[in-house]
């Protein structure tokens, strides 16, 4: 065999690709879902916890920035190892998919807080007063006001941390859940090849060029006309 | 004072920690009147106007506004700052709004007017300005005259009796002035009551009903503007206007 052919049987045989890609595909759709309910739980939660923030109530704050911070300094490893492994002790029993879920949902939360909070703070001062002086309460002004300015300047930060975090899915291998990574590794050691890792490379990057477009384009669009 | 008032300010003390911005002022805004405010930079002309509609939180004293003490706290202030309209001198537009969405936040929001309302009301108060065809831009697409009348049909749009200016020309370019002037002006001939803080001082002497002077938290000397232009009584008075060359 020449060198050439060598490397196409390692990474791509087409033999074992045609075998195991209904494996990997499932994996996709774990990868997928678990993508979404991150994604969308995440940001939802840290814009919440922003939001909360803004009220200044210092018990609570102090609750939020403490939550953000420990998050934000954890490796998300840790948080799925300690969460799977630790909880089943304390009767708590949850699927790897779920733990996953939860764990990478807090961390996009934190940091989704952070660059929330950084956009709100980022508003001139005189955007509240001119929002309260004509009687709008706290919540409208930061609702029709405040945050629809600062989340023009969050997109790319917050594009750049969603994608990151979503990479993350890949952890579901050393907890058992079925995404991408999983069944790549799975169909790798069964077949002895390391085409299926190949494909499962390629899998990410079909699923996260579009996103970093996406983002891009949601940057473009969400520039106002300003001077 | 013969006509009722609008406003009354009694003995208000504001302090920034140790810093004591106001120190005990006194005064009253009647129906219609427009009281201007002038006195060097620092003494706490735009603190006083921001605690009439508290945007600032006075320590001590009261503001009567139609009877009712804004400084306590179960005021309903959201209710009482509807009527209070108020025009800043860096015109705060909402730049992700076009200019009938700067006008009809508040109009939908807080006023809880229906969208065509809403909508009918901001095109009459953009007459008002002058400024009917620029409903549609956006706050970066107009000079800095026009999104300062867009800033007072903003606060006019709430129907407001009175209103609170603070230095709405500063940060215009002297060609600009005249337009913002202008509408203050009409704004004055209909009969709203107006609170000014400005350094426009021949809009001082031909518009106001009556000028204070402060100094230092203090009000120094009221009066009307021909006594307070020609025959100030402080020597501070007098100093003040020669050096803004009055
Ligand atoms: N938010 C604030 N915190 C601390 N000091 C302030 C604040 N706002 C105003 N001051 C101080 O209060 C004084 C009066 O300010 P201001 O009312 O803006 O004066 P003027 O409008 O007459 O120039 C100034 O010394 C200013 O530095
Ligand atoms: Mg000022």
């Amino acid at each position: 065999m020449s060198a050439w052919e060598r490397f196409l049987h390692t990474f791509f045989n087409r033999d074992v690709i045609i075998q195991y890609l209904p494996d990997i595909g499932k994996g996709f759709i774990v990868t997928c879902e678990l993508a979404i309910l991150v994604v969308i739980s995440g940001i939802a939660m840290g814009f919440i916890l922003a939001m909360v923030r803004a009220y200044q109530i210092l018990p609570v704050n102090l609750i939020i920035v403490g939550f953000v911070d420990v998050l934000r300094s954890l490796p998300p490893l840790v948080l799925v190892l300690l969460f799977y492994f630790g909880l089943p002790n304390i009767g708590v029993v949850l699927s790897g998919f779920v733990v996953l879920w939860l764990v990478l949902a807090a961390v996009l939360a934190a940091f989704a807080e952070e660059i929330i909070w950084a956009g709100i703070t980022s508003i001139n001062k005189g955007q509240w007063e001119a929002a309260r002086s004509t009687g709008l309460g706290m919540t409208q002004t930061l609702v029709y006001v405040i945050l629809p300015q600062a989340i023009r300047m969050t997109i790319p930060p917050m594009t750049n941390r969603t994608i990151a975090i979503t990479k993350n899915t890949a952890l579901g291998t050393v907890i058992g859940v079925g995404e991408i990574l999983n069944q790549a590794t799975t169909a790798q050691s069964f077949s002895s090849n390391a085409s299926p890792l190949m494909v499962g490379a390629i899998v990410y990057v079909l699923l996260f060029v579009p996103i970093v477009v996406l983002g891009r384009w949601i940057e473009t669009r969400f520039a106002w006309k300003n001077a | 004072m013969s006509v009722p008032a609008i406003i009354k300010i009694i003995d208000l003390h504001k302090s920034f920690g140790n810093l004591e911005v106001l120190k005990g002022i006194d005064v009253t805004l009647g129906e219609s009147e427009l009281v201007f405010i002038l006195g060097p930079s620092g003494s706490g002309k735009s603190t006083l106007l921001r605690c009439c509609n508290r945007l600032e939180q006075a320590q001590r004293g009261q503001i009567l506004f139609d009877g009712t003490d804004i400084l306590k706290p179960d005021t309903e202030i959201n209710a009482i700052r509807q009527q209070i309209g108020m025009v800043f001198q860096s015109f705060n537009l909402y730049p992700h709004l076009s200019v009938l969405g700067n006008i009809c936040l508040a109009l939908r929001k807080v006023k809880k007017f229906s969208k065509k309302q809403a909508r009918e009301i901001a095109f009459h108060q953009l007459e008002r300005v002058g400024l009917v065809d620029k409903s549609d831009n956006f706050p970066s697409e107009l000079s800095g005259g026009q999104q300062q009348r867009v800033a007072i049909a903003r606060a006019l749009a709430l129907d407001p009796k009175v209103m609170l200016f603070d230095e709405p020309t500063s940060a215009l370019d002297p060609e600009l002035v005249g337009d913002v002037l202008g509408v203050m002006k009409d704004l004055k001939n209909s009969g709203m009551t107006m609170l000014v803080v400005s350094h426009e001082m021949r809009f001082a002497r031909s518009a106001a009903d009556r000028i204070i002077f402060m100094d230092g938290g203090n009000i120094v000397e009221e009066g009307p503007p021909e006594q307070m232009f020609d025959n100030p009584q402080h020597q501070r008075t007098r100093s003040f206007l020669q050096q803004v060359g009055y």
